[in-house]
């Protein structure tokens, strides 16, 4: 078995030969002869096009005075980069990027390694049964939607939920997480895992199996107990993935979930629940300053933009592969 | 995945390792479990019942009862919504598995027409976003409002799947694509014939991954549908659950605000799709289909 790399799609496209594609062929042959390939392509590019990329352009107005009756898109007149100025200043914004990044932080610690745990157990559960029925409940939550991890959160941690219950029970006073703004960070930190960390342990049981079995033979031969090897096989074993992941994470620093706050604004107030993709949502949408909204979102996509890449070019300096390699 | 044998060379486990481990698994299953668990027997009890405990029942024992999802099949708005979503999911689900096999398929062929632009415009789709706004600009100037299209088409192609499916197209031996292009069978032939048939495990986990986020999108409800009548579940699930607030038009029926057990039943036909469908296609995720995918 191979080590478990993770490329990206981009690299695969010199997987399969190539049709007979001579440089010289002239582009009506081969539309004659690939006519059904583009035909299949049709409806996706068609969605992609005019879900994706045309709506894309609309990221003008963040550059407009837009006004959404008068004007239009065509109409309303370009005032620069004043927005993007004006967000700087604006207490709600800095606010909204400080969140972003608390929250992005604390996962870093107490989320990411999670599935790294959670796969270990499992790969070390010498029953194949009793793995694959573990593995069958924690990854369940995976596909269950926000609205209802919330729901059931908040029947078991919310001020009439079930601890509370017990608590109250027991003659203790009971404390209503779902709404505490100052361990806001902590229940949604613990939502994630809860939701997402099972799911998350498949990339890492991958890796796990790839290892050469004969490498522990080696050093159990050799004296190294289970947690040197551990230590000195398993984990280096797995180090491309986890960095790889970690490269990922990092470029998508600016992006903490949007569902899960929307949802849990208005029970912990803005103070604490104020991420990047809300503020779009309520800057722009909500009070219907598109164009402000659309230049924090874009802001926004700019940003995660460079910092992917950076942190694509940090892993390759770093000699593992990354996301994506140079052709 | 053939079990897991202990190797000669490995030493016995320890008591304190074995019991550590078997806390650890009983742990983590009842952490997934015992919500799930005492929300479906809350959703079965009697108003009785919950009064009495004061909330979520926990203890099995004062008889089961199916009033809480008769209450809620009573009500129009619950009802007319559980529909919604099932349109919303069917209809979704086959025109993003359809359109994305034959995307996934023309782009696993390298080197015809147009296959640079293709591959690249969904590629970008990984690190470039439009942003809500624009989005949400476009939709709107295009008439989508209250149309459940406007739902459906800004979510139909996931690049993610797109790519997962071209993965494994292209992970197929060429010599099948050659001997049937010998017999004259033209690509959608051999789609039909050849690819599909030998990718049913792939399709059937893209089909499972676009269904669940159909069933569990509300926020493109929530931008686009400004008439109350055509809310899916999940909106509901907000509403009528998570603010608990009384539902709108539903005259007559439920002007206070939903008994628990009613809410709980809310939460599990919200669930109970995922958990019928999870089984069937739960056993090809250890087929490493999507591993193999994300290797490209």
């Amino acid at each position: 078995m191979t080590a478990p790399t993770i490329q990206s799609p981009a690299d695969a496209a010199g997987d399969a030969p190539p049709r007979a594609a001579k440089p010289g062929t002239h582009w009506r042959a081969r539309l004659r002869r690939d006519w059904p390939l583009v035909l299949m392509a049709a409806p996706m590019m068609l969605l992609v096009w005019g879900f994706w990329w045309i709506p894309a352009l609309g990221n003008v107005v963040a550059f407009q005075d837009y006004k959404p009756y008068t004007g239009g898109i065509f109409g309303s007149r370009l005032v620069g980069f004043t927005h993007f100025q004006m967000l700087f200043s604006d207490p709600d914004f800095l606010r909204a990027l400080v969140n972003t990044l608390s929250i992005t932080a604390f996962q870093l610690v107490f989320y990411f390694p999670v599935p790294i745990m959670l796969a270990l157990l499992l790969h070390s559960l010498t029953s194949a049964k009793l793995r694959s029925m573990l593995q069958s409940v924690v990854y369940l939550p995976y596909f269950f939607s926000w609205v209802l991890v919330i729901a059931i959160f908040q029947q078991m941690l919310g001020g009439a939920g079930l601890l509370n219950q017990l608590l109250r029970a027991g003659g203790f006073e009971g404390v209503d997480w779902m709404t505490d703004p100052d361990t806001f960070i902590l229940l949604v930190t613990s939502q994630a895992i809860w939701k997402d960390a099972g799911f998350g342990a498949i990339i890492f049981l991958a890796a796990l199996a790839a290892i050469d079995p004969n490498l522990y033979e080696a050093a159990a031969v050799d004296g190294a107990g289970r947690w040197r090897r551990l230590w000195h096989i398993t984990l280096p074993g797995i180090r491309p993935v986890i960095v790889l992941l970690l490269i990922l994470r990092l470029g998508d620093a600016l992006n903490v979930g949007f569902e899960q706050f929307f949802l849990q604004r208005s029970a912990v107030g803005s103070q604490a629940s104020e991420v990047f993709d809300t503020f779009v949502y309520y800057s722009g949408i909500r009070t219907g300053d598109f164009d402000y909204g659309a230049a924090a979102g874009l802001f926004k996509g700019v940003v995660g933009l460079v910092l992917i890449l950076a942190a694509n070019k940090a892993a390759h300096m770093m000699g593992e592969r990354g996301v994506y390699s140079k052709s | 995945m053939s079990a897991v044998k202990r190797a000669a060379w490995e030493e016995r486990p320890t008591v304190a390792g074995r019991a550590s481990k078997g806390v650890a698994v009983v742990v983590i299953a009842l952490l997934v479990l015992f919500p799930l668990y005492t929300i479906a027997l809350t959703s079965l009890s009697s108003s009785d019942t919950v009064h009495r405990v004061g909330g979520l029942v926990v203890w099995p024992g004062d008889g089961i009862t199916f009033d809480a999802y008769e209450q809620m099949f009573r009500n129009p708005v619950v009802l007319r919504s559980l529909a919604v979503s099932l349109g919303i999911t069917a209809v979704g689900t086959a025109v993003s598995v359809v359109v994305s096999v034959l995307g996934a398929y023309s782009l696993s062929r390298p080197g015809s027409f147009g296959h640079r632009t293709i591959l690249f415009s969904v590629l970008l789709m990984f690190v470039v976003f439009p942003g809500l706004i624009p989005v949400y600009l476009w939709v709107s100037a295009i008439g989508l409002r209250d149309n459940y299209l406007a739902i459906i088409l800004p979510m139909a192609v996931s690049a993610f799947n797109v790519v997962v499916l071209r993965a494994f197209f292209m992970s197929i031996p060429q010599e099948l694509f050659d001997s049937a292009r010998i017999d004259g069978a033209g690509e959608f032939r051999v789609l039909w014939q050849i690819v599909a048939p030998l990718s049913k495990a792939v399709i059937a986990v893209v089909t499972l991954f676009y269904a669940v986020a159909y069933w569990n999108n509300w926020f493109n409800a929530f931008l686009y549908l400004d008439d109350t009548g055509k809310w899916p579940l999940a909106l509901v699930l907000r509403t009528y659950v998570v603010e608990s607030a009384p539902l709108p038009q539903a005259a007559g029926l439920s002007e206070a605000p939903p008994t628990l057990a009613v809410k709980m039943a809310i939460v599990m036909i919200a669930i109970v799709p995922a958990l019928i469908i999870y089984p069937f296609v739960q056993k090809h995720f250890k087929k490493g289909v999507i591993i193999g995918a994300v290797k490209g």
